[in-house]
């Protein structure tokens, strides 16, 4: 700690810092510019200026910009200094010289942190009477919109895109006052993390592309937290509504999870819930068309469980208490999740390594610190961006630690370090089927088929721990490669294995258990990190239910006759046959959904329920995190949470438990009383009836427009306010106006910080955890008393088949996830289907690339143009996952290819 | 007594003095072009509509009488999808025409409004839009702003330079 005099004014600040996050962090207001608490200093701008005096005799002072200077103990500073403050006002004056005139009907005006920041140094009046430098735009695709006139060449978009994120095809070009910050040429921006461009961008150059589609300021949007439903890191933001429909999805910091960013998938994706397949209307279909009402579908679907016997589906992508609602109401014996087989059995699996393996499940934060990272299976940027990024940040660790701290240099003072580091990297090793986007900073890369990556796996962790099973017939480049890598991750403080579902091998995931084991054995910190297929698939194995198939089973056995299905496409999950079969061998199909699909399409009875932004829910990450979302926006009566509806049947037909629960915190308390190692689910937000100073929390920004007109053309008699009684947040304006606790703020905001960088005075210090704690608890830590038993699953080395191939699951950051695939702007990004061989292969097969593969996987037949990859292992093929136009197979499965019989052209009979 | 008689004089005198009040309906009252009356939105120069629909007025009006979506025509051109002002709450406080940055938004010397249905009094933007530039002539927003819309491409507003050639090292 040290002491430091701001204005005179003594303060105890940690050392190792910059003076403006100190500054900062002790709530002065300090404009700044290029500076980014992620991406640390450059002293660009030159927007930080402030006074350092030599001593307490020292009057005259010197002009530092607080960016670039480290805390000394004993420092004099002066923000107020009059020559400071002119200094301040001259930048901002010369950076809006070429500012154009544009705040009107630019998109970040109102959230802007050139507005504030020029507020803020009092440069209210222009005098720059000149011409300004103009600039054509760019297209850069569905998610971004670029309007380079407003640049003020800070260049944080570039240190963002490029050094940050990773990006190739985002660059400063030309030279002196004319510098242009896109691409080279038009096009599609390619980086999963472009999205971030909007809030990096201190002024309106990026903004988000499918917010102008609906164009509504910060201050007009009702917000609320919500996370993020698109993939299992369950990533904090902030959804924001106007006129009944969603209108963008902005970060919400988390400093445990996903910091300042998000991904494309996860900002771009929320226009499913504005998409044209909504079900507005629950619907009885024997009794169409006039059958639309909430009640006569409440009381068919009453009638339908009374008179049969019920099974329940659950959904992987439905909140915790909608699925223990329904595993409530149809009874423990049951209930089924709503997954394949496959994924049912790995998501047990990984439950289960995380809860009895001895190493600890980092967060993403965590990840971020890792000085060595081992991929085994996953290709992160399509199954799990967030962690992609993380793992971007991780491999900066090792050089950060071993050179920079050596030449005594910050860490924030970024160009130095990058100019240190170079393109440096600490170790990390990817063993993926095929190439990933991170292989390029990779040590080593291996590319094979699942079963010789677990067998990779086996190998490393048998020489960091010998007691671990060994690999017998390893090849000796193989060895070499285990040898190296096991040798890295035992030289590292915070080693990191990261593995996944996506592959859909067990051995993987045990073989990733057992070197992070291992590391834990011989005495190391390390960490394992498990992605999961869905946003709630880990809340929804530690509930528990049984297999998909059984439920098949149930009807086919006549063990049941009534399906109520939560929340699922079951044809997603498993072959369309078998769904086709299953829903017709059912009497009574009950669905509850948001979407329209082939499985609503079977419905008998059709309940409308909530999108994310229209329900209340808790789900669990992959982490185990509890992190509750919040509605954002009072619905129509008809639509309601699934958890809601299932609350009103099972208050209808009288059930013994749920005829006793009145509203979310009585569901909450249920879950935690029937699953005690869910303790802490009910201290994840304050129950609904918490209140700061008898006021309820704001929704609704304070400068919120239009209350008296918005429904002026229905009736000119305003409606009484919407109330929400699941939770303290008000759908209004009216509340309290102070900070919330953190696992409850609508939106980030302060006096005179309108754009989303006020997030520094709702942090503990700049860039660090959220005031009292991070939202979100974790409902899974290692336990230090169990014993870890290593697994002793070897696989056998993977042989290919003559005429058939071994199909792995190919994932897509676009397209493969359910919902985000319904965002107009997503589907722009989606790619064509395909089927990926191996270059050998394909020759092997006389087939080229794009010309058609027909081959059949379980009966299920495909026909789709081929893609030649290099690195796929011989014998296995790669199929996406989830396209549109890629029928569902469990994956991985053996594919027949059989041309000749199965796509001869058929004889037309002619008459 | 003497306080008395003077009133009654003094009132008595008023009798011939000119009237201040005016047979109103049959006569107008002459009102100040500044004075605070119906709003309406008026059109630039070229017969376009001035409104861009950046939600100031909205934000401004302290009984939150304004609504307005923003929406885009092909060209870029920015103006409101709908715009309504519930005059049975406006309080004819003039804020939004002070917050317009475009003198799209106007106060019109005009207080004919009287309705017998409150409904009414929403007006709905076919009813506010006027064809002309009211009060304020000759200013387009459009051609100070460096957004390219139809018609006016980037460096063709008014003290813009031509778009910069990225490719030339030239000062």
């Amino acid at each position: 700690m040290a002491t430091i005099y701001i204005d005179n004014t003594p303060f105890e600040v940690p050392t190792g810092k910059n003076l403006l996050e100190t500054c900062l962090t002790l709530g002065q207001d300090l404009p700044y510019f290029c500076w980014h608490p992620a991406m640390g200093s450059i002293g660009a701008c030159r927007q930080c200026a402030v006074k350092v005096y030599k001593d307490e005799n020292d009057t005259k002072g010197k002009l530092f910009m607080s960016c670039m200077e480290q805390v000394r103990d004993g420092m004099r500073i002066s923000i107020v200094d009059p020559e400071a403050k002119e200094f301040r006002a001259h930048v901002i004056g010369w950076l809006m010289t070429n500012h154009p005139h544009d705040c009107a009907v630019c998109d970040e005006g109102g959230a802007c942190h050139l507005q504030d920041m020029t507020v803020m140094t009092g440069h209210n009046y222009r005098n720059y009477t000149f011409d300004k430098r103009t600039y054509k735009n760019q297209y850069l695709g569905p998610f971004l919109n670029h309007e380079m006139n407003r640049c003020i060449q800070c260049y944080r978009c570039v240190r963002y895109y490029k050094d940050y994120a990773g990006g190739k095809d985002l660059d400063v070009f030309a030279a002196h006052n004319h510098l242009y910050f896109g691409r080279a040429e038009d096009g599609v921006l390619e980086s999963e993390f472009s999205g971030n461009l909007a809030e990096v961008c201190p002024t309106g150059v990026f903004t988000d592309k499918t917010l102008k589609q609906h164009y509504t300021r910060k201050w007009d949007l009702t917000m609320a937290p919500s996370v993020c439903h698109h993939c299992s890191l369950g990533c904090n933001t902030t959804a924001g509504e106007r006129y009944g429909t969603l209108r963008s999805i902005t970060n919400r910091y988390n400093g445990e999870v996903n910091g300042y960013f998000l991904c494309d998938r996860g900002r771009f994706g929320y226009e499913h819930v504005n998409s044209v397949s909504r079900i507005r209307k629950s619907l009885v279909r024997s009794n169409l068309p006039e059958a639309t009402d909430k009640y006569t579908a409440l009381q068919a679907a009453v009638q339908a469980i009374r008179q049969g016997s019920i099974i329940g589906i659950g959904s992987a992508r439905a909140s915790l208490e909608s699925n223990f609602m329904l595993k409530t109401l149809v009874g423990e014996d049951n209930f089924h999740h709503g997954v394949s087989d496959t994924e049912h059995d790995l998501t047990e699996l990984s439950l289960k390594i995380l809860k009895e393996s001895s190493a600890r499940t980092p967060s993403m934060q965590e990840v971020e610190q890792a000085d060595a990272v081992f991929i085994l299976g996953e290709d992160l940027t399509n199954t799990a961006p967030m962690l992609a990024l993380a793992v971007r940040q991780a491999v900066r660790q090792e050089p950060l630690l071993e050179q920079v701290s050596k030449a005594n240099i910050p860490v924030w003072q970024d160009a130095a370090v990058r100019e240190l580091v170079q393109t440096d990297s600490g170790p990390l090793f990817i063993a993926t089927p095929t190439t990933t986007k991170l292989d390029e900073l990779a040590t080593q890369t291996y590319f094979a088929d699942p079963d010789a990556i677990a067998r990779l796996g086996f190998a490393v962790a048998n020489i960091i721990y010998p007691e671990s099973p060994g690999v017998s017939g390893l090849k000796n480049d193989d060895m070499h490669l285990a040898q190296q890598i096991a040798d890295a991750l035992m030289k590292a403080k915070n080693p990191v294995v990261i593995s996944g579902t996506s592959t859909g091998s067990e051995a993987i995931l045990k073989a990733a258990a057992n070197i992070a084991n291992s590391l834990i054995a011989k005495e190391k910190a390390a960490g394992i990190v498990l992605t999961l297929p869905s946003s709630n698939s880990m809340g929804l194995a530690m509930l528990g239910g049984h297999r998909l198939q059984s439920a098949f089973e149930a009807i086919e056995n006549n063990y049941a006759d009534t399906v109520i299905i939560l929340e699922n496409d079951l044809y997603r999950h498993a072959s369309e046959g078998t769904v086709t079969n299953f829903l017709k061998s059912c009497k009574k199909v009950i669905v509850l959904d948001y979407l329209h699909n082939a499985t609503t399409e079977q419905a008998d009875v059709l309940l409308a329920t909530g999108a994310f932004s229209e329900a209340d829910g808790t789900l669990v990450n992959n982490e185990g995190r509890a992190q509750r979302f919040y509605q954002v926006h009072p619905t129509e009566e008809d639509i309601q949470e699934s958890w809601r509806w299932l609350g009103e049947l099972g208050t209808i037909v009288a059930h013994d438990q749920i005829s006793w629960w009145h509203g979310y915190d009585d569901i909450l308390s249920a879950i935690v009383k029937e699953h005690p190692e869910m303790k802490g689910l009910e201290m994840v937000t304050p129950p609904s009836d918490f209140r700061i100073a008898g006021q309820k929390i704001p929704r609704a920004p304070h400068r919120f427009s239009g209350r008296t007109a918005m429904r002026a053309n229905i009736n000119v008699s305003e409606p009484k306010p919407a109330e929400d009684p699941d939770s303290p947040l008000s759908y209004t304006m009216e509340g309290y106006r102070g900070q919330p606790p953190s696992s409850m703020i609508p939106f980030f905001w302060a006096p005179g910080w309108n754009s989303n960088q006020a997030v520094n005075k709702y942090q503990q210090e700049v860039g660090g955890h959220l005031k009292g704690g991070d939202p979100g608890i974790r409902l899974i830590e290692p336990d230090p008393e169990h014993q870890f038993s290593f697994s002793a699953a070897v696989s056998e080395k993977f042989n290919p088949m003559d005429g058939h191939l071994f199909i792995l699951p190919m994932h897509h950051t676009f397209g493969s996830e359910e919902l985000s695939a319904q965002s107009a702007s997503v589907q722009e990004r989606i790619p064509e289907p395909y089927i990926a061989i191996n270059t050998d292969d394909a020759l092997r097969m006389k087939l080229d690339e794009g010309q058609l593969m027909p081959f059949a996987i379980e009966g299920q037949l495909y026909q789709l143009p081929v893609k030649l990859s290099p690195t796929i292992a011989s014998g296995t093929a790669g199929l996406p996952v989830g396209l549109p136009g890629v029928p569902f197979a469990e994956l991985p499965a053996w594919a027949i290819l059989n041309r000749e019989l199965q796509w001869k052209p058929q004889h037309q009979t002619t008459f | 007594m003497f306080s008395l008689m003077r009133s009654m004089w003094l009132t008595f005198l008023h009798a011939f003095h000119k009237r201040d009040t005016i047979l109103y309906p049959e006569q107008k009252a002459i009102l100040p072009t500044r004075w605070r009356g119906r709003i309406v939105l008026s059109r630039d120069p070229d017969g376009g509509e001035r409104c861009v629909a950046c939600n100031l007025c909205a934000v401004a009006c302290p009984v939150d009488c304004i609504s307005l979506q923003a929406t885009e025509d092909e060209t870029g051109r920015r103006y409101p999808d709908f715009f309504r002002i519930n005059f049975s709450r406006c309080i004819f406080c003039g804020y939004c025409e002070d917050a317009c940055p475009t003198y799209a938004i106007q106060l019109i010397p005009d207080f004919e409004m009287g309705e017998y249905n409150r409904q009414n009094l929403v007006y709905e933007k076919k009813d506010l839009l006027i064809n002309g530039q009211g009060k304020y002539h000759g200013y387009n927003y459009y051609k100070v702003a460096g957004m390219a819309i139809g018609g006016k491409d980037k460096g063709e507003a008014e003290n813009e330079r031509p778009p910069v050639d990225v490719k030339s090292l030239i000062p």
